[in-house]
């Protein structure tokens, strides 16, 4: 399996790693069964994402696409944030193998979550992995299967 | 940049005295060792002797070693043929939860032609218990069991000798996937009491692509390649001469060795878990802790992801593997992990570093410099744990 050159910056050169004070929205997805989490918060100020920070659970595609949505949206408005997909990050990075593209690519569900939970004035919003713990790799998004996340 | 391959019990390099063994055959001594002609009579020559030494290395008879393609040809091979070939015997397999795939899935495989099958779970340090054996074994049923020699993951040994007996008792014969232990530790088929056992060359210095299977005279195995008389009638296909020189060679060296080896890579392999363990909480060592192969150190990490720790090892020159799902290559992480009763996220968090006869003590002290910061640096990344 490779992952290109800017997978790879984003792995080991992780932008906008930890916390923000004060986050006005937070969003997770993944759950620990499935070797991914992802845990985004924001601060928003007119109607702009103002600051981003993540942390996340799991392999280097995991990593990167946190690492490369966050500096997708930052600055940018929510209207702005809301159009990015994990198709389009995964493009920012020059793609991702096959395998990783349901499993890992969940970055763009985790800033939605933040901006939902921004939306409901600030509580956490926690979604769920849509493309985990699946058997097949290639179509387990269209399952939408929900999983609970442990309390 | 600093290179450290620590990762045998996936391959090892080949010996540059296997190579040097080997290279005449490709060459000069080409012939095909079914030839009738003196080119011929020279490859069937070299691996009539190398079939010597391969049988020496494990305490066999030269008719009783089947050259193969590797480990994984030698377990289809032997659980599969043996199977269809000794219907009266029975028709239940027994294997344990934490086999290498080559033989689980060819277990799975019978069990969907109608064969019966029991997967036997193993205790939390990846041991078959005799007890488990006997409770699940049932006399007049039973034709095989199957249980590997030593774990490829967690490098845990299995009471082989016991296990066997148990089998021979109820009437069944004992089959072990040896592809670990062949070459790093001693392995005799008389005093383990097994009847069938693969081996790979590719483990123990030797090259790719070949390994034997041992089957005790009078074990009715049958040919699972069809096309040939070649290895007794039971292997078609002309036979791989360099591949068999280079496993006998590698094979030789690795009985001049195993004395000496064993004990240096012990030593190498407490320094290295010691050294984990003080560098770095949350820590778990998987397999047990002294019935296990010499240089194997397998642990799980809480709150991080294997394949992100292989990267960053790599990026470092330091080359390990892990059992997590991303390296496994499906969603789940690996089964052995599973079996002994670890949490799907602790799984996740598998790292194994296996030294072999090149490794030094500086090589380890390199990991332990390179390791905790790796780990830390994605502890502070990760969400959990918190």
């Amino acid at each position: 399996m490779q992952y290109s050159k800017k997978v790879m910056d984003h792995f080991m050169n992780p932008r906008n790693v930890g916390q923000v004070e004060n986050p006005s929205g937070v969003g997770e997805v993944g759950n620990p069964t499935c070797g991914d989490i992802m845990h985004i918060e924001i601060q928003v100020k007119d109607d702009k994402i103002e600051d981003i920070k993540f942390r996340t659970f799991g392999c280097a595609a995991a990593i990167a696409t946190s690492s490369m949505v966050t500096e997708m949206v930052k600055g940018k408005t929510l209207e702005e944030a809301e159009k990015i997909t994990n198709r389009t990050v995964a493009e920012a990075l020059d793609g991702l193998p096959p395998i990783k593209m349901h499993c890992s690519n969940l970055a763009a569900d985790a800033l939605h979550e933040a901006i939902k939970s921004y939306r409901q004035n600030g509580v956490t919003s926690t979604s769920v992995a849509k493309g985990c713990c699946q058997d097949e790799a290639d179509s387990p998004c269209e399952k939408g299967m929900e999983i609970k996340l442990p309390e | 940049m600093r290179s450290v391959y620590i990762d045998h019990s996936a391959t090892t390099p080949v010996d540059p005295l296997v190579f040097e063994a080997m290279k005449p055959y490709y060459t000069e001594i080409f012939g095909n060792s079914s030839s009738v002609h003196s080119q011929g009579q020279k490859a069937h020559r070299a691996l009539e002797e190398s079939r010597e030494k391969v049988a020496a290395l494990i305490g066999a008879k030269t008719n009783e070693i089947i050259f193969t393609s590797g480990g994984t040809e030698a377990d289809n091979q032997a659980i599969i043929t043996y199977m269809h070939n000794n219907r009266t015997k029975g028709n239940h397999i027994i294997t344990s939860a934490i086999e290498h795939h080559a033989v689980l899935h060819t277990c799975e495989f019978l069990a969907k032609q109608g064969f019966e099958l029991t997967v036997l779970p193993v205790n939390s340090y990846g041991e078959v218990e005799p007890d488990t054996l006997r409770e699940a074994i049932r006399p007049g049923a039973t034709a095989l069991v199957s249980i590997m020699h030593a774990n490829n993951e967690i490098g845990t040994i299995e009471p082989i000798k016991e296990l066997a007996a148990i089998a021979h008792e109820a009437g069944a014969i004992f089959h072990t996937d040896a592809v670990q232990t062949v070459g790093k530790i001693p392995v005799n088929v008389a005093e383990l009491g097994v009847d069938l056992l693969s081996a790979s060359a590719h483990k123990l210095y030797g090259p790719k692509g070949i390994g034997c299977l041992y089957a005790k005279k009078g074990v009715r195995i049958g040919s699972f390649m069809h096309g040939g008389g070649h290895e007794r009638n039971l292997r078609a296909g002309t036979v791989n001469v360099p591949g068999v020189v280079g496993f006998a060679k590698a094979a030789e060296l690795a009985q001049q060795r195993l004395c000496s080896q064993e004990a240096p890579l012990a030593d190498l392999a407490k320094r290295l878990t010691d050294g984990i363990f003080a560098a770095i909480p949350n820590t778990r060592l998987t397999g047990h802790p002294e019935r296990r192969l010499p240089g194997s150190v397998s642990v799980c990490f809480d709150y991080v992801e294997g394949e992100s720790i292989l990267l960053m090892l790599d990026n470092y020159g330091i080359m390990a593997s892990s059992g997590s799902a991303c390296t496994s290559g499906s969603l789940d992480p690996s089964h052995v992990l599973l079996a002994i009763g670890l949490p799907h996220e602790t799984a996740h968090g598998s790292l194994r570093l296996t030294m072999g006869k090149d490794n030094t003590q500086e090589d380890v002290d390199y990991i332990l410099e390179v390791l905790p910061p790796i780990i830390k640096n994605l502890r502070a990344m990760s969400p959990l744990g918190r």
